[in-house]
């Protein structure tokens, strides 16, 4: 007899990487329709105000053009929750960029021309669109992302920060930050009566199909949603975007099928982006390092049509020893585009400015950085006092201090220099929680040996397919390559969209019940699977409400090498290292990928991403590659990820936490403080350019 | 308004004759007119490589060409670069190396990587280049590769991996060519 081996835990290739390579993997704007037309949005010129009047007459003067869609003469939307997607249903101009028009014709050149001769009228009205410390409309929300409550208190901080030996008080800055996913936001729409089939690029087609059923008031049922593949989304997919709601208000307009793909230049204004955070963090301590009081105060900026609230004050809630703590965000609507998800947040932002501050504290109490951070590790989650399910954050520190030969390291700062060079290192921890939502799958035995999987899971670039492949045969005990997987489409069961990490435990759970399911069928009808097939489904739906009685959380630590150059400014990272404990790693080959890409976007962070609210337009000045630099090839070092063996039973049945987004948790600090090694100098604002550390270089010229 | 232009490219090794719009790029013209999706459109400003083909076997961000300028050219895509279905190097190595995620910069990355193995086969130098290099074809290390592959932008982050697969397959492309 031959033995298994499991599909779990093994380096299996994307099974899509063949279409990927070859140019075949079809994505949203490129699924051929008989007669398709294009249509191109008119974004909005004032940051707030009415549109007054909207002249199409130039427009419409080339016959190639169908219709010019305005508030006038759009199709009718039922209202839903994301006001964002109230598109064309009132003069109301929210924010700049918003749009306002869609022209709609028979080639993409005459859409495009069309939207550009488009001329909109407006009243303006005075637009505030600038975040400043002490915005006068800032308040305290009740709820911040992720329905967590805005503040916390435990203890006296007040009074513990007055009395404590060692003070630290600093306020970390990250500006507007842009997801710009590689495939801009597109979809295809097609009318069949009151049947809707729409291509859309998202990470997560169920909520897209629920939310179009809403909108243009027919079933849900009559709306097929297909997103087979997903070129990115960093959150700002996460949600229907007006893109797919555009696309199919054109096509019920003209009654014929319509592509749009959003120009990159509209995205920051239509998708989503990260909003600016202002934190202050004040930490006392002992002359130990231990630390007796913690606070770290958020304020951030949402717009008028949502209530997105960047909560970066979490991490503090669950990372270190904080007997007196104080957690909290204000937050102020402005007349700007709406802010949303961007990978990790809360976390990533969050964890910039929090491993920053500890890095300061060591610094004054001449303290190792990983020493401290491991006298003020933590069995039970501070803020809701329930046991870490499993927590190896000591481990993830240790073992990257070993494999980033840390143990050499002077701690002195300034002191390394090569030539105009000076080099200098840095750590920070990571964390992510974990996230499990409800999610059905179905699986069926087929006769011949074959075995068909269904979820309406979305690859985004994660190696989703590939997984879920992977746990089904593990749950089948049957080889990879009699496992069909089905994914990426409205028609399978109901799924959880790809975000908050949440993915493959969420679908994997359900795969894998399904699944068992379908092999406890097989062996109960003695090993041969009759004509009609077997077939069992899954909902966790109850599954998941246990190991609620444990905070689950991932943990890692990162160590950077940056090389500074005295002359120019430019901070180069030389090597960064990341070691992670995230459950089971249910496929190293992809799991690296997914570690090591969000550490890239990390590094962009911290050197390169920043986007600048213009106060007298209002809206982000840099809105593509030109202007908003992103991370090349060029600006990689030789990056490595690592991860250490964790068993934790409290989490699902593959024992898995999420990897997608913690990689870009900490990056940002550990560089920052490897520059405040390097130099000496201190940077609390994103990014890290040459204005912020050529003034502190003259004494070298 | 749109004024149409008779052109004619060998794409992929085919003769295609097309009626296009003056404004129309090469770019739109492969993915809208002729079927061939596989080719990206990121920025459709000639920002982010995704829409990297080889025209003339040089590579160059067809976003920003206009295809009625083209007449005679040759164009390869990614579709073009694997025959009887077996991949190019290059295609295989970005497998081999889990040199891509979404995939949706990849065939970009990929025509961009064949561009590069040729021209440093070439002796034209980069930005990573030694001044006093010797004459003939450039080695590409990994700094060269990083240098030369850097119109191409990855928001998933691969590229390390990609920088991996690129060596691989410019190392196969010379022992090949010895
Ligand atoms: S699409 Fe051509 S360079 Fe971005
Ligand atoms: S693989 Fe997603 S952008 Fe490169």
């Amino acid at each position: 007899m031959t033995t298994l081996e499991s599909a779990l835990g093994a380096s299996t290739a994307r099974l899509e990487g063949r279409a990927k390579v070859s140019g075949t993997a079809r994505y949203a704007a490129e699924y051929a329709s008989e007669g398709a037309l294009y249509a191109w949005p008119v974004p909005a010129g004032i940051a707030r105000g009415e549109v007054t009047a909207v002249h199409t007459d130039a427009a419409m003067a080339d016959p190639a053009v169908l219709v010019v869609l305005t508030h006038d003469n759009a199709p009718r939307l039922r209202p839903v929750e994301d006001r964002t997607l109230a598109l064309l249903q009132s003069p109301h101009v929210a924010h700049r960029g918003q749009y306002v028009a869609l022209a709609v014709a028979t080639s993409l050149e005459a859409a495009r021309a069309a939207a550009a001769a488009v001329l909109v009228q407006y009243k303006a009205d005075h637009h505030d669109v600038v975040l400043t410390e002490d915005h006068p409309g800032l308040y305290a929300p009740e709820e911040i992302d992720g329905l967590w409550p805005g503040t916390r208190e435990h203890g006296d901080f007040g009074g513990a920060y007055a009395a404590a030996e060692i003070r630290t008080d600093a306020v970390y800055t990250i500006p507007p930050l842009h997801n710009h996913p590689m495939e801009p936001h597109a979809a295809t729409a097609v009318w069949d009566g009151d049947a809707l089939t729409v291509y859309d690029s998202n990470q997560g087609s169920t909520a897209v199909q629920h939310t179009l059923a809403q909108l243009f008031g027919i079933d849900a049922g009559q709306v097929r949603v297909v997103s087979e593949h997903v070129g990115g989304g960093f959150g700002s997919k996460g949600t229907p975007r007006p893109n797919v709601v555009l696309a199919a208000m054109a096509a019920r307009a003209v009654d014929r099928p319509v592509k749009l793909a959003v120009p990159r230049n509209h995205m920051p204004a239509v998708v989503g982006h990260r909003a600016p955070t202002i934190q202050r963090i004040r930490i006392g301590a002992g002359s130990d390092g231990r630390i007796r009081a913690l606070a770290h105060e958020v304020v951030t900026c949402t717009s008028t049509v949502g209530h997105f609230v960047e909560p970066a004050a979490l991490p503090s809630r669950m990372m270190y020893t904080a007997p007196n703590s104080r957690t909290s965000h204000r937050v102020t609507r402005l007349d700007i585009p709406a802010p949303s998800w961007m990978r990790a947040p809360g976390e990533c932002p969050g964890m910039f400015a929090l491993e920053s501050a500890i890095d300061e504290l060591a610094d004054i109490c001449g303290l190792d950085p990983v020493e401290l951070r491991i006298r003020n590790d933590t069995e039970v989650e501070p803020d809701s006092g329930l046991p870490f399910s499993s927590r190896h954050l000591v481990e993830c520190l240790q073992e990257g201090a070993r494999r980033f030969g840390w143990h050499e390291r002077d701690r002195r700062p300034g002191i390394r220099r090569e030539g105009r060079l000076l080099i200098g290192s840095g750590v920070a921890s990571s964390m992510y929680p974990v996230i499990i939502f409800p999610s059905c799958a179905a699986a069926h035995a087929d006769p011949d040996g074959q075995y068909r999987v269904r979820v309406n899971a979305t690859d985004i670039g994660t190696g989703a397919r590939t997984v879920l492949a992977q746990i089904a045969a593990d749950a089948l005990a049957a080889p990879l390559g009699r496992v069909h997987i089905s994914i990426g489409s409205s028609d399978l069961p109901e799924a959880p969209l790809a975000g908050g990490s949440s993915g493959t435990a969420s679908w994997g759970w359900a795969v894998h019940n399904a699944c068992a399911q379908v092999r406890e069928l097989v062996e109960r009808s003695g090993g041969s699977v009759p004509a009609g097939g077997l077939s069992a489904s899954a909902d966790t739906t109850e599954d998941i409400k246990s190991g609620q009685e444990y905070a689950r959380c991932a943990f890692g630590a990162q160590f950077a090498e940056v090389q500074v150059d005295t002359d120019t400014g430019e901070v180069r990272v030389r090597r960064l290292t990341g070691v992670f404990a995230a459950g089971r790693i249910l496929n190293p080959r992809t799991a690296r990928s997914q570690f090591i890409g969000a550490m890239t976007m990390g590094l962009s962070m911290a050197l390169m991403e920043a986007s600048t609210m213009d106060p007298e337009f209002g809206d982000h000045a840099e809105r593509d590659f030109a202007s908003y630099h992103v991370a090349a090839c060029a600006d990689l070092p030789a990056i490595e990820a690592h991860w250490i063996g964790e068993e934790d039973p409290h989490l699902n049945p593959m024992g898995s936490k999420g990897i997608g987004e913690i990689g870009i948790v900490g990056t940002a600090a550990a560089i920052a403080n490897a520059v405040h090694h390097a130099t000496g100098v201190r940077v609390r604002t994103l990014p890290i350019r040459p204005d912020a550390l050529l003034p502190h270089f003259a004494h070298f010229a | 308004m749109g004024t149409t232009t008779a052109v004619t490219m060998e794409i992929n090794a085919e003769s295609c004759a097309l009626d296009l719009d003056n404004r129309t790029t090469l770019l739109d013209a492969l993915r809208e007119h002729l079927g061939l999706t596989g080719t990206k459109k990121g920025c459709d400003h000639g920002q982010c490589g995704a829409c990297t083909v080889l025209v003339d076997g040089l590579r160059m961000n067809s976003c920003l060409l206009l295809a009625v300028a083209l007449d005679g050219a040759q164009v390869t895509t990614v579709e073009g670069l694997s025959s009887d279905a077996v991949l190019h190097p290059v295609q295989q190595a970005f497998i081999d190396h889990d040199a891509f995620q979404c995939g949706y910069c990849t065939p970009g990355q990929i025509c961009s990587a064949v561009g590069a193995i040729t021209e440093a086969a070439s002796g034209w130098p980069s930005a990573a280049t030694a001044q006093e290099r010797p004459v003939g074809s450039v080695a590409l290390t990994e700094a060269e590769i990083r240098e030369r592959m850097s119109g191409n932008l990855c928001r998933c982050g691969a590229y390390v991996n990609i920088v991996s697969a690129v060596a691989e397959a410019a190392e196969a492309a010379r022992e090949a060519g010895r």
